[in-house]
């Protein structure tokens, strides 16, 4: 498979009052055409500025450092400002958190979309209206036509996070971005959200990169997953290999720390705190909350390096583990 | 006896305006938002009674109603032998130093101009007799038992991560060692990782205090962890209650079995059968007659356009459905 | 450390200082005018700016130094008076209003809107021919025409901090209405009325001295910048720059101070800004 989307070393840091804040350090992974991505982690994991970052929507004081994101073979980092607004909303799309504040307010939902049209494709007005329809339908909303004149407002959380993913694939792009879709939404309507993403990405062949907090979510609907923990990826690989053996003791921890409609048992809170990005250690990140911290943990950063196929981590101790596995 | 109990419990919000005036005067009953339509259940003392639905289902309005933060249309607050919805003004305020609430939003909660000692000696100072001194050492062990140090005492909320914030709202509702704190989405608005540690503070205050508790929350598997009943609702009125295990084991509601179907596990390998109900909740305004989930229920017969009553179909388990 | 959250609005710290400095000067008049206002120096009038007389002397050869100093008590009393009580009396009224709601809230806002159809100055007028010119009569005048600000102002913070999370927590926790209001509410309502007060006082100032210059209000001998810029006026055409000048400078000065000044005095109420760099 094709890699529609690499990143390589990506770095994002903010100049606040306080000092620098270090959000995002060196991550780096794929995304295949067709696949969906989970990237998974705390609130102040980094993951939502990633996903900003790829847009090149990161606003001062937050500014890349350094980094690369190749997507189609194109790096976006080094692309112009006007360059860039033709890949955003066009090849790559974004869908919020929120969907009701995100939507614009004093225009009718319909609008919203039938721009759209008319601005990247060159549609007219009634041309615009008709895929409009087209597209709400494809997203599961009834009466599209009635609800087409409606405002935001007068829709459910559920129906506007649909008008959110239809607005996002009017224009038919390769890489759709979901920052938490189904937060704040009702368990039955999110379940109907994660379908249509699933649904959707397979009709028309486009990757998807959720980012949640939710393992649940991960399980459900992605093909792979990435953790991230202060800033960094401390694993990624196939989400199967990941929820049947995690290796990295945050994931390990955080798999614990959930309680499960499906099966008995206790649940254990993850130990100590997110270490401030403003001075961050060096060395492992996780090392203050670690059961297996090493003495090397807390002088280099480890890398991430592939423990089995299609499974990387990054963690001192995982290394050992595998090498004498090995040897 | 209960240390709560709900009878009939009823709030219809009028939609007042013209029309109300015009349905009033021609003798018929106006068009209300019927949020709580009858709503029945006890907590016995020491005892977790989880409470889910998902938004609009009435859940945080029965909190309210119980609290009296809003007055109920209809039915009785029974709290230990005193029935709640009887008083007013000074004896029901005296009422409120054994029952208490925990909020949803940790930071919405808090008054942003008062310091967390003045925040947790305040149930204090408006139901007891201690003195000044006395009542800041009770808000020092207060603190410790939510695993809050001393030194934040001085703090404002903004100064606060959230779940440092909602931990002074759980010291804050335990002050007075209450019998009965109903917990309103505790967890919701707290981060993942965080909420593990809330649900344990939550039961191990449960335990040396010897609360009961009426957990609220639209969290399945946090509700699983730490209530021993559980009712669901829906539009309104409970549709099933029993014992936790009993309920995530065999639903036997088709509500309860869509919502648990809905929840999403965080392990791949498992697939399960989803119930899929049709189109979306709909209004209280319009609700429906007979079975409430009538026009979206794929088990739907004709019988269910009769209205339907909560009924005990096994052991402490009670189902509102005509299938049953 | 509050050092910090001071000078964080340089214009506004300013303000601060010229505010406190002209305080300071009207409290220790006394002292620090250096003749005596009312005593007129026959061989002395109408005196330029000079060093024995630093602002100049008027027609009865007073000092006019001396004199606007003393009038600043007047201008500075009369302003705080009437602020202080429209603000008290607006706040009680607004508190009620937005808290009960239903017909506490329709006759109090009734009331207010009969009060601000009136042009402010035209009612502070009124009121001051009706009653008679003195100190208390003006203040008095000054009051009513500013309760609305107040009360409209309270009540719309009211609406909105009631419905907060913390109002609810407040009284499960066991408050009575009255100490709901009091201890949560009102100080949330507080930031807003600070910036508005300050404002207010400027209007105030600007009141009296616009009474005395049309001659309502504070009267000769007792000295006050609108009325001694009115006098100064008499005297614009013969030259005798100095006598308008500076009584009207006083008041420029003074009431721009006070507009100015909101933003400092609301961000030191501000728990908020406590532990902010």
């Amino acid at each position: 498979m094709t890699d529609l989307l690499e990143v390589r070393d990506l770095t994002v840091h903010f100049d606040t009052e306080d000092g620098l804040v270090e959000a995002v350090d060196g991550v780096t992974f794929t995304v295949s055409a067709g696949e969906i991505l989970g990237v998974v982690g705390e609130s102040g994991s980094g993951k939502s500025v990633t996903a900003l970052a790829l847009l090149r929507l990161i606003r001062p004081p937050g500014r890349i450092v350094q980094g690369a994101v190749r997507f189609e073979g194109t790096d976006l980092v080094g692309l112009s400002e006007d360059e860039m607004r033709a890949v955003r909303g066009t090849r790559i799309a974004m869908v919020f958190q929120s969907p009701r504040t995100a939507l614009n307010p004093v225009l009718t939902v319909g609008r919203q979309i039938s721009r759209l049209f008319e601005l990247h494709q060159g549609a007219s007005r009634a041309e615009g209206r008709a895929r409009t329809i087209e597209m709400l339908k494809l997203v599961g909303i009834s009466e599209p036509e009635r609800r087409a004149r409606q405002y935001a407002h007068q829709l459910s959380g559920g129906m506007c996070q649909r008008v959110m993913i239809a607005m996002a694939l009017a224009t038919s792009p390769r890489l759709l971005l979901a920052d938490e879709p189904t937060t704040g939404l009702d368990v039955s309507i999110a379940a109907q959200i994660l379908d249509l993403l699933r649904d959707l990405g397979r009709r028309t062949g486009a990757s998807i990169l959720l980012i949640t907090h939710d393992l649940g979510v991960v399980a459900e609907v992605c093909d792979r997953v990435a953790v991230m923990h202060a800033g960094q990826i401390v694993e990624v690989g196939a989400v199967r290999a990941i929820f049947a053996r995690p290796r990295h003791p945050y994931t390990q921890a955080l798999v614990r720390s959930i309680p499960r409609i499906d099966r008995e048992g206790t649940m254990e809170p993850i130990p100590g705190t997110v270490p401030s990005l403003l001075a961050p250690p060096p060395g492992c990140r996780y090392a203050d909350r670690c059961p297996r911290v090493l003495d090397v943990c807390r002088r280099d950063r480890p890398a991430l390096r592939a423990s089995t196929p299609n499974h990387d981590v990054a963690c001192h101790a995982v290394e050992v583990e595998d090498a004498t596995a090995r040897g | 006896m209960p240390r709560l109990a709900v009878e009939g419990l009823v709030k219809h919000f009028p939609l007042g305006g013209p029309r109300e005036w015009v349905d009033r005067v021609r003798g018929r009953v106006p068009k209300a938002v019927r949020a709580v339509d009858g709503v029945s259940f006890a907590v016995e003392p020491g005892e977790t009674l989880g409470l889910v639905g998902e938004s609009g289902c009435g859940k945080s309005t029965v909190a309210r109603l119980i609290l009296r933060l809003v007055e109920p249309t209809r039915g009785d607050v029974r709290f230990g032998d005193v029935n709640l919805t009887a008083l007013a003004g000074e004896p029901l305020r005296r009422q409120r130093r054994d029952l208490q609430m925990v909020f949803q939003d940790p930071t919405a909660s808090l008054n942003p101009r008062l310091s967390v000692r003045r925040a947790v000696e305040e149930p204090l100072r408006r139901h007891g007799t201690l003195g000044p001194a006395e009542r800041r050492e009770r808000a020092a062990q207060v603190l410790a038992r939510v695993g809050l140090g001393r030194e934040l005492l001085d703090r404002y909320p903004h100064e606060l991560s959230g779940g440092q914030r909602q931990r002074v709202n759980i010291a804050r509702a335990i002050a007075t060692e209450p019998h009965f704190v109903v917990l309103d989405e505790p967890t919701s608005a707290l981060d993942v990782s965080l909420r593990a540690k809330a649900i344990l503070l939550l039961a191990e205050l449960r335990a040396t205090l010897g609360m009961s508790y009426l957990f609220i929350s639209h969290d399945l598997a946090t509700v699983k962890y730490l209530a021993g009943r559980v009712a669901v609702m829906y539009l309104g009125t409970i549709v099933e209650e029993a014992p936790t295990p009993e309920l995530f084991a065999r639903p036997l509601h088709p509500y309860t079995q869509a919502l648990l179907s809905a929840v999403p596990v965080p392990d791949p390998d498992v697939r399960r059968t989803r119930l899929v109900l049709a189109g979306e909740v709909p209004s209280p305004i319009d609700i429906p007659r007979g079975c409430r989930l009538r026009g979206r229920c794929p088990l739907a017969q004709p019988v269910c356009a009769e209205p339907v009553t909560l009924r005990e179909v096994a052991p402490a388990h009670r189902v509102a459905c005509h299938l049953v | 450390m509050r050092w910090r959250r001071l000078t964080r609005n340089r214009l506004s710290f300013v303000a601060l200082c010229v505010i406190l400095a002209v305080t300071l000067a009207s409290l220790l008049a006394p002292w620090l005018a250096p003749y005596d206002p009312d005593n007129p120096d026959a061989e002395a009038t109408l005196v330029s700016v000079s060093l024995r007389h630093p602002l100049g002397t008027d027609g009865y050869g007073r000092d006019q130094l001396s004199r606007l100093i003393h009038a600043g008590r007047v201008d500075l009393l009369v302003a705080l008076s009437a602020t202080a009580i429209a603000l008290t009396l607006g706040s009680a009224l607004g508190a009620g209003a937005g808290y009960r709601g239903g017909w506490v809230d329709q006759l109090v806002m009734r009331g207010v809107d009969a009060v601000m159809a009136f042009p402010a100055f035209i009612l502070a007028m009124a009121i001051t021919a009706a009653l008679g010119n003195s100190i208390a009569n003006v203040v008095a005048a000054i009051a009513i025409t500013h309760v609305p600000i107040y009360t409209r102002l309270i009540r719309g913070e009211m609406l909105r901090v009631r419905e907060a999370e913390y109002a609810d927590a407040a009284r499960t926790v066991g408050n009575r209405p009255h100490q709901i209001v009091l201890y949560h509410l009102l100080p949330n309502c507080v930031p807003p009325l600070v910036v508005q007060a300050t404002l207010a006082m400027g209007f105030a100032i600007l009141t009296v001295a616009a009474l005395s210059f049309i001659g309502l209000g504070i009267q000769p001998p007792q000295s006050e910048w609108g009325q001694m810029t009115a006098e100064g006026a008499g005297y614009v055409v013969s030259g005798e720059w100095w006598l308008v000048l500076f009584p009207g400078f006083a008041i420029m000065l003074t009431v721009l101070a006070f507009n100015l000044v909101g933003d400092t005095l609301r961000d030191l109420l501000d728990p908020r800004m406590r532990g902010v760099r």
